[in-house]
């Protein structure tokens, strides 16, 4: 699954030398997860999944792949995608005691 | 078609800023007319139409989205131009602390005018001033030659990858903006060898894509604040030799940030901006040939501050008087408050801070003359008040 | 093209918006569209808020925040400054709120459209400064309760109707102007491309159901925007070359109160406010109908 992953080289800069020209800054860059903001999280069914690509499509994170894998680091457990997938196919699980 | 060749013509100041821009080829104009600036983006839309100047004129709406839309530019790595005055410089407040913040190298010209309320359309200091601390490094021109050389020189200090700031180039409306004089247009020749194209370091680049202005939290703001402060700085370092360049490119210099006349042996000068500068070089000869020992210090750059003259000025003169044409209400003018406290505790000086030529009230060599009296008071040890309006009416 | 054969990159990620917002719709979408050489320019709202905090940048394509007020001059000055140096092989696009767009930013994206360079605008319009804590924009719904339009024994919530910035952008003459919704992603995908194409401005006025601020349960965003669609609170329609195209409208709109009392924003409305709600939908669907003759 190709989704961009945090930075675990990033460093902030310590001495003036290192800091960027003004607030420019290289693009893409993460530097944390949003996992941590998930109380659930999303378990697909493959057996019932049509590959609509609905949930892809409307996930506002893009953290589904078209092979719908869930890239975990940065799902924040929103629910569209179980709401939206006209088969059922995706069911929100509590992180919390897994129901 | 406009000669490329070096030439002279008699231009108003609004006008010889227009020349000057048009040899530094921006890419894109954006600007909003207001008095007394109008003449220079008229004359701008004169080049483009005569086909003397290639660029992407825009017409905007607003001076606060001129210089958005000059911000947005020279994020492609363009080079742009905007002008404005007074009520447009206040409107486009907000933007001048994003440019500078963002240090992006935009050149602005403003024709210094009072600001409302009362509504006036005539040369003071005021709008200028009242954004010293927007960060942007302000030059402020003593005639219409002066602000043509000075736009050329502004593209190059603004673009210096030590500097990245942008430069504010102020010159008196109306008393300068409006005013006639043989002015010496540089060959083009001459300017393309003193400013090469841009090579912005804030250019978008798709293989490498950057984010561009920003957020920045308590964790990092203050070192990029120190930042922007060294840069501009930096320029303090950088106007003498950017001037001399000028020099070897062009043939004419003014000085770098501050230039003395007549001050060798002075007891006492006026530290003025701007156009009455002129005036009072004509007073200082007037009087010196009177036997009275008078000089001037003419302010170039007010950012960055030349404070390290003004530390040294006091173990030359015993009285400074100090010229503003403004007040920052609630205290005195900017200018008086910028030498006083460059000075504060370095010697014994008299300083006294005069107002004059505000809302455009003509500064005359009257006026000047009234202004060393007053020093001849002051060094006799009288009382003069300070602040003082010398061309008050009572 | 179908949204589900756009591109697998993504070319914004990571962002902190709150989870179920339409602006990562959005977002994602529109940059799936218009691909690496693009230019994304955002004022002061969540779209910027959540994806440009130093070190941590969101997007994967050159991008800028501004000035609140200033996104459609920004615009014309990136355009500018690429059509100045010859370059005209790309997308320069702004994503703004309804706030930045209808109230601070309007004279902006007026002289913007006026000028005619070539950029893409779209409004996400989530009826609120969402990004400040909820508070009304000239884009809140009558009725709705807002942070400094608040409900209670003196208020009903928002007292004036919404400003309808389609018209508006229509009223410039502009090459292209549509109304979309994340709740139908193929309609705006589709509309993404065409602004894509358009020579000079284009004007994208998107629906964006925010959960927070209008109170509902993350999950239900998409549904949201389809129930406000099906009882005509929105409508799907094209501008260009003069001519509006209805793409999508509620010929038998539903009634409104399933959809107001789906969300807290408008739990405290009672009958009189309903109805007088119901008259406006009724009158902004005659001219509605009335394009589509």
């Amino acid at each position: 699954m190709d989704k961009p992953k945090v930075d675990k080289t990033f460093r902030f800069p310590t001495c003036m030398e290192e800091m960027p020209l003004g607030p420019t800054v290289k693009a893409g860059i993460l530097t944390e997860t949003n996992a941590g903001w998930r109380v659930k999280r999303p378990v697909i069914d493959r057996d019932k999944c049509i590959h609509c690509l609905i949930c892809w499509t409307l996930c506002p994170d893009g953290v589904l792949s078209k092979e719908l894998e869930i890239d975990m680091d940065f799902c924040k457990g929103c629910g569209l995608c179980a709401h939206e997938c006209p088969k059922g196919a995706i069911t929100m699980v509590s992180e919390v005691d897994g129901q | 078609m406009i000669s490329k060749e070096a030439h002279s013509l008699f231009l108003n100041g609004d006008e010889a800023v227009a020349h000057g821009v048009r040899l530094c080829r921006p890419h894109v104009i954006s600007a909003y007319p207001i008095t007394p600036q109008t003449i220079t983006v008229e004359r701008l839309a004169d080049f483009v139409a005569d086909g003397d100047l290639d660029t992407e004129y825009l017409y905007v709406e607003s001076e606060h989205s001129a210089m958005a839309a000059a911000l947005g530019a020279a994020y492609t790595g363009a080079r742009p131009f905007t002008a404005t005055s007074s009520q447009g410089l206040l409107y486009m407040c907000e933007m001048l602390h994003y440019v500078s913040g963002a240090r992006l190298p935009i050149v602005m010209m403003n024709a210094c005018r009072s600001t409302a309320a009362p509504w006036n359309i005539f040369g003071d200091q005021r709008d200028s001033l009242s954004q010293r601390d927007s960060g942007w490094i302000q030059i402020y021109c003593e005639n219409g030659q002066e602000a043509l050389d000075t736009i050329i020189q502004a593209y190059r200090l603004a673009e210096h990858p030590e500097v990245y700031t942008p430069v504010m180039v102020c010159i008196d409306g109306f008393v300068n903006t409006h005013t006639y004089e043989l002015v010496e247009i540089p060959a083009q020749e001459q300017v393309d060898a003193f400013l090469p194209p841009l090579d912005s370091r804030h250019k978008v680049d798709f293989a490498n894509p950057h984010g561009f202005s920003v957020s920045v939290n308590p964790n990092y703001h203050t070192e990029f604040r120190i930042q922007q402060q060294q840069a501009i700085l930096k320029a303090a370092e950088l106007a003498a030799p950017i001037d001399a360049a000028y020099k070897e490119k062009v043939g004419r210099s003014w000085g770098g940030m501050v230039e003395e006349y007549r001050m060798d042996d002075a007891e006492s000068c006026i530290v003025a901006m701007g156009s009455a500068v002129g005036t009072i070089r004509e007073t200082v000869d007037e009087l010196r040939a009177a036997g009275r020992k008078v000089g001037l210090v003419k302010v170039r750059y007010f950012r960055p501050f030349p404070k390290d003259y003004f530390a040294a000025l006091s173990g030359k003169v015993k009285a400074i008087g100090v010229l503003n044409k403004e007040i920052s209400f609630g205290y005195e003018g900017s200018l008086t408050t910028e030498v006083k406290a460059a000075l504060c505790g370095r010697g014994p000086v008299a300083v006294c801070g005069y107002h004059a030529g505000l809302g455009g009230r003509d500064i005359s060599r009257d006026t000047i003359r009234a202004v060393y009296a007053s020093l001849d008071r002051l060094l006799a040890g009288e009382d003069v008040n300070d602040p003082n309006y010398i061309d008050a009416r009572w | 093209m179908l949204a589900k054969d756009l591109t697998e990159k993504e070319y914004i990620y990571g962002h902190k918006a709150c989870p179920g917002c339409a602006l990562g719709i959005v977002a994602r979408l529109s940059l799936k569209v218009f691909g690496e050489r693009t230019v994304v320019a955002v004022p002061a709202c969540c779209m910027s808020a959540t994806t440009f905090m130093y070190p941590q940048i969101s997007y994967h394509v050159p991008a800028m925040t501004l000035a609140f007020p200033s996104t459609g001059a920004t615009l014309s000055g990136v355009a500018a400054g690429f059509k100045a140096q010859g370059v005209d092989d790309v997308t320069v696009v702004g994503f703004a709120g309804d706030g930045g767009t209808a109230d601070i930013g309007l004279q902006a994206l007026s002289g913007a459209i006026e000028q005619g360079q070539n950029f893409i605008y779209i409004c996400y319009d989530n009826e609120a400064y969402m990004n400040t804590g909820i508070q009304r924009s000239s884009a809140t719904p009558v009725g709705a309760t807002t942070t400094t339009t608040p409900a209670g024994p003196c208020s009903t919530g928002e007292r004036t109707a919404k400003k309808n910035l389609f018209e508006i952008a229509m009223a410039h003459r502009i090459p292209y102007a549509a109304t979309a919704s994340v709740s139908y992603p193929n309609d705006l995908v589709r509309k993404l491309e065409k602004a894509k194409n358009v020579k000079g401005p284009a004007f994208l006025h998107v629906f964006a159901p925010c959960c927070t601020g209008w109170g509902f349960d993350s999950a239900l965003t998409v549904e949201i925007g389809k129930m406000a669609q099906k009882c005509g609170l929105w409508y799907l329609a094209e501008y260009e070359n003069e001519k509006v195209t209805v793409n999508q409208v509620a010929k038998d709109p539903e009634p409104i109160e399933p959809y107001l009392m789906a969300q807290r924003r408008f739990k405290h409305l009672k009958a009189p406010e309903i109805e007088a709600i119901t008259a406006w939908r009724d009158k902004e669907l005659q001219k509605v109908y009335a394009w589509m003759e």
